[in-house]
């Protein structure tokens, strides 16, 4: 369905008199397979949405090409705008128009004739629990209900391929997981491949089949989320060590087990009377390692082991975790010049 | 064909949300009866030195022209507010045709011009206005022309600043000299010789200067040729500005 090779977008930033060229995606490929749910995942400023604006012919990539929904993006970006949607952040509907009128519209604008549009439009609106909305002004509505009128905006023309970007940023909790269920439903009710950005790390996982990771506009892995997990950060084993005194010798058997250093994580941590490390298929590896420690005599108090998140990943592919990363990379490549500003 | 259709679809969207926010077609009506009724009366007394000898046949297409050029100078900012909430991009990521996505908003602009102008000739006539009704509206439709492209110009700013902060000591900073230098309020004829040579520069003094002998009948003149001339240049580069800026990937 999508199929990129080499993306690169490069803008001007003026920082006082000084120009520079940011290089905001830098030879990105990708693939997306039909109907399949893609997590496009990055720390904000890392390239997410302008990677989106090339695949949706918004933005004529500085270099490379790509294919989307068996279209050029850049020689036939006409037929790439017929069979895809986008939800970008910013939404679509008019704040002050009502967003029957706006949807409808949005469908003339494909092509829809007026009554295909609001028969369309009005299915859409039941279907996304939006019933009784039709005249309402989007000021009006709640964040949750604004999202899912763009969303239907993006719909109206029963696109193959629906692009969502950050769609649930900003919602409470609950409107959040109402919004998973309808995007759940994008592919099970009308088999829509799906590409989706966020930099919530639970949505990515939540939602998709196989997870993209990009940071400082370049792809830094591309997999299934259990294999994400499972490949790289491994699991962490927690010791809580009875006896002051051997929690030194416990770390060492630890140790022996542990996977870290060769992925370069931090190795074995002592915390008090914990003992951490991340452990390969801690499921296999723990039985032998408690066997190690009785036969030693070292007490345990405790011990947990804890499945990878994705923040773990993260960490492990760029040495920073998720959180940092949208901390202090505002000012990074690709940071508000161009993420905010387009 | 497809282009039209795309291009009423935006007109009729954008008129929907005019209709339903009329206060600011009202304010920009109000304002040239406010300078008819306040201003026309000052320059009564005046006219005999200006060559002219009706007040209100010079004063009008002057007003005119200021209505087509400032009313149409803010069209832009209701497009930065649209634009922030993702409508444009929304716009154009549908396959319609960038053209159409600033005719449409175009089309609306020079209908609320249309209006004004009707309103402002009408009341003129009652104030005592005469012309030639042929000179009259070649006359509107001139002002019509530059009307369209001052909005072109208007909306490709507010697309490239994307800021009223931005947008607005640049209208003011263009406004100033179009309004001094064209003669609208009093002929540049009756100032000094130098000043008449700098507005000799300013299109839009052309356009006034144009305006003004089509009202009176007079079609054979070369104000009337310059101005004619340079409206449809100011159009025609306008449009083109603001076509390539809802063309271009960064809007």
């Amino acid at each position: 369905m999508i199929h990129a090779r080499g993306l690169v977008q490069t803008f001007q930033a003026r920082e006082g008199r000084k120009k520079t060229e940011v290089r905001a995606v830098d030879g990105v490929d990708l693939d997306v397979a039909e109907g399949e749910v893609v997590g496009f995942l990055g720390p904000n400023g890392a390239g997410k949405t302008t990677t989106l604006r090339m695949l949706t012919t918004l933005l004529r990539p500085t270099a490379g090409e790509a294919t989307v929904a068996g279209y050029d993006v850049v020689r036939e970006p006409e037929q790439v705008r017929r069979s895809i949607g986008y939800v970008s952040q910013a939404g679509g509907a008019f704040s002050s128009a009502r967003a029957g009128d706006e949807v409808v519209d949005h469908g003339m604008l494909y092509g829809m004739k007026g009554a295909e549009a609001t028969a369309r439009g009005q299915e859409l609106f039941s279907q996304l629990d939006l019933e009784g909305l039709w005249t309402r002004m989007p000021k009006n509505m709640s964040g949750g209900q604004r999202r899912r009128l763009d969303i239907v905006m993006g719909l109206i023309h029963e696109p193959s391929l629906v692009f969502l970007d950050e769609p649930t940023t900003g919602l409470d909790p609950q409107a959040r997981a109402n919004l998973w269920e309808h995007i759940a439903d994008l592919r099970r009710r009308r088999g829509a491949t799906v590409f989706l950005t966020t930099h919530y790390l639970d949505e990515a996982d939540a939602l998709s089949d196989r997870i993209l990771i990009i940071d400082h506009g370049r792809i830094v892995a591309a997999d299934t989320s259990d294999n994400l997990k499972a490949q790289v950060a491994g699991d962490l084993v927690d010791l809580e060590v009875s006896d002051p005194d051997l929690v030194a010798p416990a770390a060492q058997r630890l140790d022996a087990i542990a996977e870290a250093p060769r992925h370069g994580l931090p190795g074995v941590e002592i915390d008090g009377n914990h003992v951490r490390g991340r452990v390969q298929r801690a499921g296999k590896a723990v039985p032998g390692l408690l066997r190690d420690l009785h036969e030693a005599d070292i007490a345990l108090e405790s011990i947990e082991v804890h499945r990878p998140t994705l923040d773990d990943v993260f960490l492990t592919l760029t040495g920073r975790s998720l959180r940092d990363a949208a901390e202090t990379d505002p000012a990074g490549p690709a940071g508000s010049t161009s993420e905010k500003g387009s | 064909m497809r282009f039209l259709r795309e291009s009423f679809i935006v007109f009729r969207r954008q008129l929907r949300m005019n209709l339903r926010n009329p206060a600011w077609v009202i304010i920009g009506m109000l304002q040239p009866v406010l300078y008819l009724l306040l201003f026309g009366p000052l320059l009564k007394p005046l006219i005999t030195q200006f060559g002219a000898t009706n007040a209100y046949t010079f004063f009008v297409p002057g007003m005119l022209v200021q209505l087509g050029m400032f009313g149409a100078f803010f069209a832009g900012f209701s497009l930065i507010g649209e634009w922030r909430e993702g409508v444009i991009e929304a716009e154009r990521v549908t396959p319609a045709s960038r053209t159409a996505l600033l005719v449409g908003r175009l089309v609306r602009d020079v209908l609320q011009l249309f209006v004004q102008a009707l309103i402002l000739v009408g009341l003129g006539y009652l104030m005592g206005m005469r012309g030639s009704a042929g000179g009259i509206v070649f006359g509107v439709l001139l002002t019509l022309l530059v009307g369209g492209a001052c909005a072109a110009a208007s909306n490709a700013l507010a697309l490239t600043t994307k800021s009223e902060d931005v947008m607005a000591p640049v209208i003011n900073m263009v406004m100033m000299p179009v309004l001094l230098l064209s003669g609208i309020l009093l002929p540049m004829t009756i100032g000094p010789k130098w000043l008449l040579n700098v507005s000799d520069w300013m299109p839009f003094r052309w356009v006034v200067d144009a305006v003004r002998t089509a009202f009176s009948g007079d079609f054979a003149t070369s104000p009337m040729v310059w101005g004619s001339v340079w409206a449809a240049v100011l159009f025609v580069a306008a449009v083109a500005w603001g076509t390539s800026t809802f063309r271009k990937e960064n809007a």
